[in-house]
């Protein structure tokens, strides 16, 4: 029996040795921990976009010269870079949200299902993304 | 007087007090999200690398004024309700208050920044 494995015995003055909860970097990636992992970070990367875009709107608000600077960050490559995976990033959570209302309302919870409308939530947000950019350009 | 005794008061409200209200308040702003989502990337990917003229003149209409400012308020209320979530998972003690205190006054100081460009572009 290996180190780790050991049942906890408690001697006096020492410390138990409990079992540790295996840790999230040995476990095989799953369709489903990686969609929950991804809905959590595009949900709140996106705030990210969302100071960028409020920025902007503000500079418009404000002046000419103002906006002139706002304006050439966000067409600039960096911001080309911020909204185009930001557009992506909020597709997904949209396409995750949308499979979570699903989820509450009961259905899709066996692991063959679930694990379908995690990629089914990966493809459509990418099918959205070049729509969307194909709609607005 | 109370009629209500403090069992009667505490349950079905669980450890944080809140019961479902959280879950609930997340569930409903998401149904709001899923629909002004893509009308509104739709409204600003258009007037986004356009001269402040085309700005100023989309965010003058009422209907895109109004799907942005609805965008800001219950977007931001999402967004700070879920970054609380993810605080509350990773952080504990002062460092999550703190954090909490953060992400939400972030989210609220985007909400006036973004109505107040909003009202001075519409009005």
């Amino acid at each position: 029996m290996s180190e780790a494995t050991r049942p906890p015995v408690a001697r006096p003055g020492q410390p138990v040795q409990r079992p540790l909860s295996p840790h999230l970097q040995i476990y095989r990636p799953q369709m489903t921990s990686i969609s929950s992992i991804l809905t959590r970070i595009t949900g709140n990367g996106v705030i990210v976009a969302v100071v960028l875009a409020v920025w902007w709107l503000l500079a418009a608000a404000t002046s000419d010269a103002y906006f002139a600077v706002a304006n050439a960050v966000v067409t600039s490559w960096f911001g080309d870079l911020v909204f185009t995976a930001s557009l992506w990033a909020v597709w997904y959570h949209f396409c995750a949200g949308l499979r979570h209302l699903y989820f509450n309302a009961g259905h899709g919870l066996d692991v063959p299902t679930a694990e379908k409308l995690g990629w089914a939530s990966v493809i459509g947000s990418v099918v959205l993304t070049v729509i969307t950019i194909l709609l607005v350009q | 007087m109370r009629y209500l005794t403090a069992r009667k008061r505490a349950e079905g409200k669980g450890a944080a007090g809140q019961a479902t209200e959280h879950h609930w308040a997340m569930t409903m702003s998401s149904v709001g999200l899923a629909f002004l989502l893509p009308v509104w990337l739709y409204i600003f990917g258009s007037a986004l690398g356009a001269s402040r003229e085309v700005v100023l003149e989309t965010f003058a209409r009422p209907f895109p004024a109004i799907v942005t400012a609805l965008i800001l308020v219950v977007g931001m209320r999402h967004f700070a309700m879920g970054a609380t979530t993810m605080i509350e998972d990773y952080a504990r003690g002062t460092t999550r208050k703190m954090l909490v205190i953060a992400a939400t006054s972030l989210a609220w100081v985007i909400v006036a920044t973004g109505l107040f460009a909003l009202a001075r572009i519409a009005l």
